[in-house]
């Protein structure tokens, strides 16, 4: 039998689904795209950068990454679970692998999609990418969100995973709030005081925001100390994840 | 089934001719446990191919864990499981293409529809049911783009047990089919059941309503505080040759107007016989005896006919033997955990020696008080013999 038939639908479905939920359109897009309008447009956040959207464009992509990997994933495989779905699907051929396979495969059609939204909105808001060589900017980029992807998606399956699928909603929404504001994405970390900024960099949020600024806003080479945290949280979240999910 | 459109071909391999008969189910000293809680002790049973077996017994009498240790889901802490040969456990990848599963609830998306989540499960199998067919088998046809979540129960289970059967399952694990099932809704799960069976498919299924057990099952199986306390056909449990409290005796049970004077019923019926009112308008004559004998079971009914024709009282209904539900409380009761069947909907009138309630007994002394008794219901009312303890239970003419 083919592998991919049954890959390929519940991609089909697990992307609809996360598409078609206001909710998690409200997380994933609505709110990165207001913040990315609001806070370009304001100067109720002084940035350093010229002009403002420079910032702001990368940090609120790495936003739109933790939105997607961590709470939109986690909050939908606890409910997942609690509806008693991931237990039916285990008695299917489908099986682990290809259920994971799905969803993570779903994350990054959500984060294209999400790109294709935002990039834009910064174009029209005045942003100019910085470096002079984009592809490898992009490559850069594209890089830590992946890596960032795993980390969060295992922070995300993490909570879900130890957590009722209620407490796991506020968990998930409360952690989002914490790395928002001290991921560098709206509030650069220069304005944190020092101990906190030095906290916050070793957390994966100010980690991808720090790499997305240097490999999209600055156009420098995004900092090593940024693809060790990033590599270290992906390792160790998806490894903590699959020891502690429970499927029933 | 003559309304399906289609006809799916369930199970229906050619080696499942070879194999018929044999077991596709097969359950040895099965023991599980929750910490220090034996759920499931020592089970041991078969289930063929083109069999339907029910698994009966009161909530925690470790039905849905026996279940789940055939799946797969559980691995037991003793006993040899095979399903279709295999190691549900050991072998859970061969054996999940090969079975069908419906959960006692949830399981679905709750965003999808009937015709997406059927479609999603489909992709999984390599040769699946049309889900389109399905969809109308189950009778979804009308909500089959209606999100999960907005269907109602029935609907829900119908889907679930359509989900079942989209990979052409040669064994069906069915937990608790009709909770919450509207009659229509029963019909359809019972037409599902029926057509399962004919295509040779093995189903397992638990519930807690006596009269879809009795109506599907081939086999019954009676598991009480994780033990089995009574298997066999539905008849066989309740004419009593299956181990059941009560075996060998004569039963014989009738529907006639409320407070007769069964006294001389019971005269009629020979020496040994005790009539006695249930519930009102529910007798129950019985007669201790060594073994059941048609010969003296036929003569019993005619005479109950006779005498209540000679009287001009309509019969309403006569059984012989026990209904299963009968069956079962027998059993489960006799097992000293009467209360714990609280929540099947299991009416209080059957339960054998249970009160009528105050409502029934002050209507009963009213009617009787009113003269408005059959004539039959007058004089002195006691039942004569038996001596089972439940005698007093005859209405006596209060005058």
């Amino acid at each position: 039998m083919s592998t991919l038939r049954p890959l390929v639908a519940q991609v089909r479905v697990e992307t609809y689904m996360t598409l078609r939920r206001g909710e998690t359109l409200l997380l994933t897009v609505g709110i990165p795209v207001a913040f990315l309008v609001f806070f370009s447009t304001s100067h109720v956040v002084t940035t350093g950068n010229e002009p403002a959207v420079s910032f702001f464009v990368p940090g609120i992509l790495a936003l739109a990454v933790m939105s997607t990997a961590m709470v939109s994933l986690g909050i939908a495989t606890g409910f997942e679970r609690g509806y008693g779905v991931l237990k039916r699907l285990g008695a299917t051929p489908l099986g682990r692998p290809r259920l994971l396979g799905a969803k993570i495969i779903t994350i990054f059609f959500v984060e294209l999609f999400q790109a294709a939204v935002l990039v834009p909105v910064g174009y029209a808001l005045g942003w100019i990418p910085g470096g002079d060589t984009p592809a490898a900017s992009a490559g850069q980029a594209l890089a830590a969100a992946l890596l960032a992807t795993a980390a969060f998606g295992g922070l995300g399956l993490l909570l879900a995973g130890v957590l009722r699928a209620e407490v796991n909603l506020a968990a998930a929404n409360g952690l989002y709030l914490v790395l928002l504001l001290l991921g560098g994405m709206i509030v650069p970390l220069a304005k944190l005081p020092g101990a906190l900024a030095a906290v916050a960099r070793a957390f994966p949020a100010a980690a991808l925001s720090d790499a997305l600024h240097a490999a999209l806003g600055t156009g420098t080479g995004v900092p090593t100390e940024a693809w060790i945290v990033l590599g270290a949280w992906a390792v160790g979240a998806t490894a903590a994840a699959a020891l502690t999910f429970r499927w029933e | 089934m003559t309304e399906a459109p289609t006809t799916p071909a369930l199970g229906a391999d050619a080696d499942a001719v070879d194999r018929a008969g044999t077991a596709a189910v097969s359950c040895t000293d099965l023991v599980v446990r929750y910490g220090d809680r034996t759920a499931v002790d020592s089970v041991s049973f078969e289930a063929r191919r083109g069999e339907v077996l029910c698994v009966l017994g009161p909530n925690g009498a470790g039905k849905t864990s026996t279940i789940e240790c055939l799946e797969g889901y559980r691995r037991p802490v003793s006993g040899a499981l095979r399903v279709l040969g295999l190691d549900p456990w050991a072998d859970h990848a061969a054996v999940v293409g090969r079975i069908g599963v419906m959960l006692q609830r949830g399981g679905v998306y709750p965003m999808l529809a009937p015709r997406q989540a059927l479609r999603l499960f489909a992709a999984y199998y390599p040769n699946p049911e049309d889900p389109e067919a399905l969809v109308d088998l189950v009778r979804l046809r009308d909500v089959a783009r209606t999100p999960w979540r907005h269907l109602s129960g029935g609907e829900q289970a119908r889907l679930s047990l359509a989900l079942a059967l989209v990979g052409r399952p040669e064994v069906v694990f069915l937990d608790e089919p009709t909770a919450g099932v509207d009659p229509e809704g029963r019909l359809s799960v019972r037409d599902v059941i029926g057509h399962l069976r004919e295509q040779g498919a093995c189903v397992v299924l638990t519930t807690h309503e006596m009269a879809e057990a009795e109506r599907v099952a081939d086999r019954v199986l009676i598991l009480h505080h994780g033990r089995i306390v009574a298997q066999g056909t539905p008849d066989a449990l309740g004419d009593g040759t299956a181990g059941a409290p009560g075996e060998g005796q004569l039963e014989i049970s009738f529907g006639a107007p409320a407070d007769l004077d069964a006294g001389p019923l019971a005269a009629a019926l020979g020496p040994g016989t005790t009539v006695v009112e249930e519930a009102p308008g529910r007798y129950r004559a019985t007669r201790p005896g060594t073994a059941a004998s048609d010969r003296e079971i036929a003569a019993m009914a005619a005479t109950v006919t006779t005498w209540l024709a000679e009287r001009g009282v309509v019969l309403r209904d006569l059984r012989v033997g026990r209904s299963l539900e009968e069956a079962y409380l027998a059993v489960v009761g006799a097992q000293g955990a009467v209360g714990e069947e609280t929540d099947t909907g299991v009416g209080r009138e059957a339960w054998r020696g249970q009160p009528r309630t105050h409502a029934a007994r002050r209507r009963g002394l009213r009617r009787a008080r009113r003269g408005r008794g059959t004539d039959s219901a007058r004089g002195a009312g006691r039942a004569t013999g038996g001596g089972t303890g439940r005698t007093g239970r005859i209405r006596r003419s209060a005058r």
